[in-house]
This record gives C-alpha cells, structure tokens and sequence, in this order.
C-alpha cells in the first residue's frame, strides 16, 4: 500500500444501533520536515554568530527550537478527529493533537437543527464541508450557529476503508455521501 | 461492532446531484424528529449510573425519573434488609426537602451467579414499589458488562426500548457548576422549556444533597449507598474559619462604616480639595477598595454561584494585591532604597526642568532649520521660561520635606501594590505638572488661532457663521471691515508657524506623560479585575468549573446495553477569564484614533480617560 502525501484515512465504527464514531487521522510529524526546519534554524544560528561573535546566539536558537517544536506540537498538528454520534444524546467531536491533549465539544441533540454540506470559496476553488446547525433557543424555527467539522483539509479525500472480507481498498469519498452516513446514524 | 457499508458515488457527480441528496436527506432527518415522542420508529433509554455504585450490594435503585427525555438519574442504592413502608416514607420526606422527585426506580443485583430466586424476589418488589417503567440492573461480580431490562406495564411503543448504560462521578458533578455556552445564561425566562438535559442531570443531583447526608454508618432503618456513603467528610480548617469569619465580618463591617462616614464628611468636600481628590488616581483606587471590603464584609450570604465567585475572586485578588504590596514594601525599606530614591528625585526633577529650558532656547534660536518671527517667540520662550524657573524654585523650597513624605507614603504600599502603583502615577503626574502646563498654554493659543483664522477666512471669502441656524450663510460687510479682518487674517497667518510649533513640541511631550501614566494605569487594572480564584480553581479542581460533559465508550458486547463513562470538560482560561471578571472604576477613551487626530488639529484639549461618575466635558 503505498503512501501519498495528503493522505488522510478515514474510519467508522458502531458501537451499537444508536452510537456510530467516524475518526479521520491525518498523517503524523515527518522526520524529514522536522530535521529539515531544525537545521536550517541552527544553521542561520551559527551563520549570526560567525557575524557577531556572541554565543547567546546559539543559546537562543535552541531555545526557540524547543519552544517552536513544544508549540507546534500542542497547538497546531493535529493527528486525529473523530465524531462520535450517539442518538438522543447528542454529538461530540474531539481533535487530539500530536503531544496528545484532547479537545472536546460535545452538543446535546436538542439544540442541533440540521447537519447540512456548506460551500465555501477558499483561494481559488470551492470546498464543501460538512457542519451542524445549531438551533436558537429563543427561535425554534431560526439558526444560531454553524459549527463546522473536520477542521483539517483538503476537504475531499482519499480514503481506506477495511472491508470485514479483509483487505482494503482506496476510493475518492465526496464530503456529500458522509452526510447520509451521519443521517442514518442520527436516525 | 458492525462494520459500515455505503454506496459510492461515481466520480463524476454533478452538482446537481449532491444537491439532490443532501436535500433529501435533510428532509428525512425533519420528517422523524429524534426527540419527538410521537413517531419514534426506536426509543432510546437512557440510564445515568454513579461509579461509586458499582460495587455496592443488591438492592434498590433510588434516583429520579425524567420522563420528557426518557432518562433515570440514579442517586443511591438501598440495601437489603428494609421495610418498605419506612423507605417509602423517608423518600417522602426527601421529596419535600430537596424538591427533587426521588423515587424507587428499580432494583440492582449484584452477585456471583444468576439466581433464579431472588430475580423473582426482585420482580415482587416491582409491585410493591409501583413505578413506571422499572428498571432491573444486573451485575455479576466477575464481568464487566452488566445486563439491563426495563419492564412496562402499559408499553407505549411496540419496539423494544434500547438502553444506555451512562456512568457518572457523582461527587464532581454534585459540585460542579455547568456554564451554558454563549449567551444562554442571559435568557432567564425559558428556563423550564430549554433547560438543556445536562443541566436538568446536574440540578438533580446538586440539589439531592440532603440524600447523601446519611452514611452506612449510620443507625438507621435505611441502609444507603451513594458517593458519602463511607462516612461525611469534613475539614476541621475549613469550620472553624466559617465560625471565626462572624465575628470578623462584623468587626470589619463596624470600622469600615466608621472610615466610610469619615471620608463623607462635609470637611473633605470643600471645592478645593474635593477637585484635588477627583484628580488622584490614588484616591479613586483607594475608594474602590473600600467598596470590595464592603462587599465581602457583608453579612448576607451568597445567593447563587456567580455571587459567591465573585466574593471569594475579589477576596483572594485583595490578599494577593496586599502581599505584594508588603513584598514591595519590604525591597523598599530594605537598605535604605527609599532614602536613595528621595535622594534622587530631586536631581531627576532638576535634569528634566534643564532639558526643558534647553528645549526652549533651541525654539527661541532655529529650531530644525525653521525661521520663526522672532517677537513672538521670544515672547512665548521667555514666558516659558519664567514658568520653569518658578517651578524649579518651588521644588527647592520642598526638598527638605522630601525625604520625610516619600517615606510616609512608602508605608501605604502595605494596602496594596494597585496602591502604591497609583502612587506613583501621581508622583509623575504631579512632577509632571509644568508640562501639563505648558500643553494647556500652547494648545489654547493654538486653539484661539485656529478660530480666529476660520472665522476670518470666512471673512475674506464674504461668509459668516450663523450662530442661531448653526450653518454658514453669505454676509454683506463693510469696507472698514473687510479691511480689518484682512490685516488680522494675515498676522495670524503668518504668526502660525510660531505658534504651532510650541504646540507640537509640548503635545508630543505630553502624550509621552500620557502613556507611562496610561500602562501604569493599565497594569492596575488588570490586577483589579484578574479573578485569581477563579483561575486557581480552574488549575487545581478544574471539575468545578464546567463548560460542558465529554462521554467515551466504554468496552462493549453485543447483546448487552451500551456503556458509555460521562466526564466533565472544563471551561478554558479564556472564558474563565471572561465569565468571572471584576468590574473596575475607569472606562477606557471612547475617542477613536480619528477623533483623537482632530481634536490634536484643533488645538482642543485631550483627556485621555474619563473615570465612571465623572462629568464628561
């Protein structure tokens, strides 16, 4: 099997005939970047120092290494979101991070609307994502918000999905068909 | 687990195509409302079981049942032996205390092997504790997955009910308080119809505190088990503080009375000094002050939970404002360093009124290469400088006191570090106060001639402004006075370069004041409105403070209900922050930087903040 770069997997469990989790997992943290970012810190590092002669140069250059590294990890990557669906209760979607803090929503049933495809302009195409309109309590029939799901692009992906036969097998997944997924786990 | 099987699309779907389908699919999901009890194709039961129960022995559930959303919150378990009658009234009695309606829900086994005898003697107690529906929990001491059967009388659907087994820590979500996301918290008037479950859940279990007061130790007919069930716990620290905080309190209320009448009295509101106490920023940080230990000082409980956070956040604020406060102090008086300070001060004020005069002669000379009319600016230069040489004197005349001052008013850092950070935006609005001067000076001149060369240009072009319709209309002068106002327009035009540079150079000075008083300022506030309590409770009993639940699956096993395990997510500093902040005395400049740039054109005068209270200008 061989591996692309933008290759995000999805996969869908159910637990019973109400509760359904649907995860994404992007890839994790490449060497190769990391070496790659991590030397051409360093190596701009000792080129100031050969200019100035001051070995604070360096010191702050490891530091902003660790640092950048720590922050990079906690606050930005992000190696996997699910969506867990559990009917009459509610929704929760949970990212969890690469240093593996974990962040959670969870949106009780009575307060979402709709779960619809939006269309959105980004750059110089359109994406479609999936998001949950949120009902407004003091106008049932209006929208209070739109929470959006699976932050991480691109929005179309490759997908592997295990078949219980054993063996897997690749198929472009339009966001489009997740939503009757979601539907019928709703339901 | 069943795996999930979905028909792909092709890979040329056109829009029209997916359009169709999300459509449709919305739809259905409007056709079947989930929560609609009327056309449910499969009804899911949901039970909320506390952790501390799990290992407790056979016998009742007790909870409450909340039939609008098909779910039982389970509060204990009574044990075996008991007589019915007494259970029953003892739930009566809880009833009328908590307001919750506890019931017998069902029954719970928990033994090594399925008997057959006592799922009978269970099934009796059924009829004898009438309940609909009734819940049967089973557990067997070596497995983890419990069976679950619910048994109705009058069934409402022909479907089998699903369950979900949902475990929950009964002690976090008794003293948790959950924040309803965004501006729900505003909307008191729909309290009952969209209450969200969750709250409903912590509500329940919050206000059956009386349930737990009885413990297994206890000599009673009823045996309970619930998260206190091993014993009340309590801390010594904690009651005796709660009885030696009445007397205190009143002690406190008595002198704070006695400070506040002094500061009303009539002898501090002569015109005079009462402008000088609007002025000081100490003063108003000092009031501000006052009105917390007021409020904390009160006798009055806390009503509710905001009420209470607020107390203990400005209780802890003012603790940690006064120990930093004595730990400035203690670096001050350390070594003599206020002496020093002193010591310095004057030769600081002596250096700054020297630059000043040295600024001076540069305009009186030429300034950046500018010719300037030389009348004028030797008027205005040696006007000025007859102000600093005044100023300079006044300050040698204190120099002997000062020494003595600064050490008295050092002392007053022990009330706090805001304190002593509004005494030293004063010191510098006070050995400022020659450029203050001197701003106000140049910017009336400026404004009178900036005034007077509109009202003159509209002279010259034959226009006047009316001042009863607030409009400018043409007017007919005559000769004498065009003439007049022709010679005056071009003095002032030509005397303006003079003029506006005075003004520039002491503007600029004076917004180098403003802003070193402005992050003074700003310091103080963020240490007035920081809740500390409430960011302490956050990092240390993060389970308090709720922003809502995260549920996880929990192992499963087809045939048997779903077991998910309930945990509270915390609320983020962010809103922590946000929800619980103090409300401090100044309301930042409502100018925008536009405004602000016109009023500088104009020559009229900048105050760059106004305090609440204050009469706007």
């Amino acid at each position: 099997m061989e591996e692309r770069e933008d290759c995000i997997a999805l996969q869908c469990r159910q637990y019973s005939a109400s509760c359904r989790e649907f995860s994404v997992r992007c890839q994790p943290v490449q060497l190769r970047s990391l070496s790659a970012a991590t030397c051409s810190v360093w190596l701009a590092a000792y080129w100031l120092f050969v200019l100035t002669q001051n070995s604070m140069v360096l010191s702050a250059a490891i530091f902003i290494t660790l640092i950048g590294l720590i922050v990079y990890l906690h606050f930005v990557k992000i190696d996997q979101e699910s969506l867990l669906v559990i009917a009459s209760l509610g929704i929760q979607m949970t990212s969890s991070y690469a240093s593996g803090k974990e962040n959670t929503t969870f949106i009780e049933m009575s307060r979402v609307k709709d779960v619809v495809i939006n269309e959105a302009i980004y750059m110089q195409k359109v994406i479609y994502y999936l998001c949950i309109l949120l009902r407004d309590p003091l106008d049932p029939q209006s929208v209070s918000e739109v929470v959006p799901l699976f932050q991480q692009r691109p929005r179309t992906m490759e997908s592997e999905l295990p078949f219980p036969k054993g063996g897997c097998f690749r198929a472009r997944v339009q966001a489009h068909c997740w939503v009757s997924v979601m539907k019928t786990a709703v339901l | 687990m069943k795996g999930t099987e979905w028909e792909l699309p092709r890979q040329d779907v056109c829009g029209k195509e997916w359009k169709l389908l999300a459509l449709y699919s919305s739809q259905a999901l409007h056709a079947v409302e989930v929560e609609s009890s009327s056309s449910i194709p499969m009804v899911v039961l949901k039970v909320f079981f506390p952790s501390c129960c799990s290992s407790a022995e056979s016998g009742l559930l007790v909870g409450h049942w909340i039939p609008e959303q098909n779910s039982a919150v389970i509060l204990a378990v009574v044990h075996f032996p008991f007589i019915p009658v007494q259970v029953k009234q003892y739930l009566s009695e809880v009833r009328q205390v908590t307001q919750v309606n506890v019931s017998v829900l069902g029954t719970w086994s928990n033994c090594k092997k399925k008997e057959e005898s006592l799922s009978e003697f269970l099934e009796d107690l059924g009829t004898i504790f009438s309940h609909e529906p009734w819940i049967q929990l089973c557990k067997e001491t070596d497995s983890k997955f419990w069976s679950c059967s619910i048994i109705q009388k009058h069934p409402s659907t022909p479907k089998e009910d699903e369950i979900i087994l949902v475990y929950y820590d009964q002690r976090k979500v008794m003293l948790s308080h959950l924040h309803p996301p965004g501006n729900l918290t505003n909307s008191t008037d729909h309290k009952a119809e969209d209450a969200s479950k969750l709250a409903i859940l912590f509500d329940t279990v919050a206000k059956s505190k009386v349930l737990f007061m009885k413990d297994r130790y206890d000599d009673g007919p009823i045996k309970l088990t619930h998260w206190q069930s091993e014993g009340v716990e309590a801390s010594i620290i904690v009651e005796l503080m709660k009885q030696a905080s009445i007397p205190v309190c009143m002690l406190l209320t008595f002198l704070l009375s006695f400070v506040s009448s002094v500061c009303k009295s009539r002898v501090l509101k002569f015109w005079p000094l009462c402008f000088i106490w609007s002025k000081l920023s100490t003063c108003e940080q000092l009031g501000h002050r006052l009105e917390h230990l007021q409020v904390i000082s009160s006798n009055r409980k806390a009503q509710n939970q905001p009420q209470l956070m607020r107390k203990a956040n400005i209780f802890v604020s003012l603790l940690a404002d006064v120990a930093l406060g004595i730990l400035l102090m203690s670096w001050l008086y350390r070594k003599n360093r206020i002496g020093h300070l002193a010591d310095t001060l004057i030769p600081v004020a002596d250096h700054v009124a020297k630059e000043l005069q040295d600024l001076l002669q540069w305009l009186m000379g030429v300034p950046a290469g500018l010719k300037m009319n030389r009348a004028l600016d030797q008027v205005l230069g040696r006007f000025f400088l007859y102000h600093i040489h005044l100023w300079i004197s006044y300050i040698h005349l204190m120099s002997p006191f000062i020494e003595m001052i600064l050490w008295y008013v050092g002392l007053s850092a022990c009330l706090g570090l805001t304190v002593a950070l509004s005494i030293l935006s004063d010191i510098i609005a006070l050995l400022t106060f020659h450029i203050y001067c001197f701003y106000v000076y140049g910017a009336r001149l400026y404004c009178l001639k900036i005034y007077g060369l509109s009202s003159l240009w509209r002279l010259f072009r034959g226009k006047k402004w009316n001042v009863l319709r607030q409009r400018v209309d043409s007017c007919s002068y005559d000769l004498d006075q065009l003439f007049i106002g022709t010679l005056l327009f071009t003095i002032l035009l030509f005397l303006l370069p003079t003029t506006a540079l005075y003004y520039l150079v002491f503007t600029l000075l004076r917004l180098l004041v403003v802003v070193v008083q402005g992050l003074i300022h700003l310091l103080v506030d963020l240490i007035d409105s920081l809740p500390l309590y409430s960011i302490l409770l956050r990092l240390c009993r993060s389970y308090r403070l709720a922003a809502g639940v995260k549920f996880r699956v929990l192992e499963q096993k087809t045939g048997k209900p779903l077991r998910l395990l309930m945990q509270i997510n915390p609320l983020s500093y962010g809103s922590v922050v946000q929800t619980y902040r103090l409300p401090t005395y100044s309301c930042y400049p409502k100018d925008s930087w536009g405004s602000l740039c016109k009023k500088l054109f104009l020559g009229e005068l900048i105050y760059p903040w106004k305090h609440k209270g204050e009469k706007q200008d």
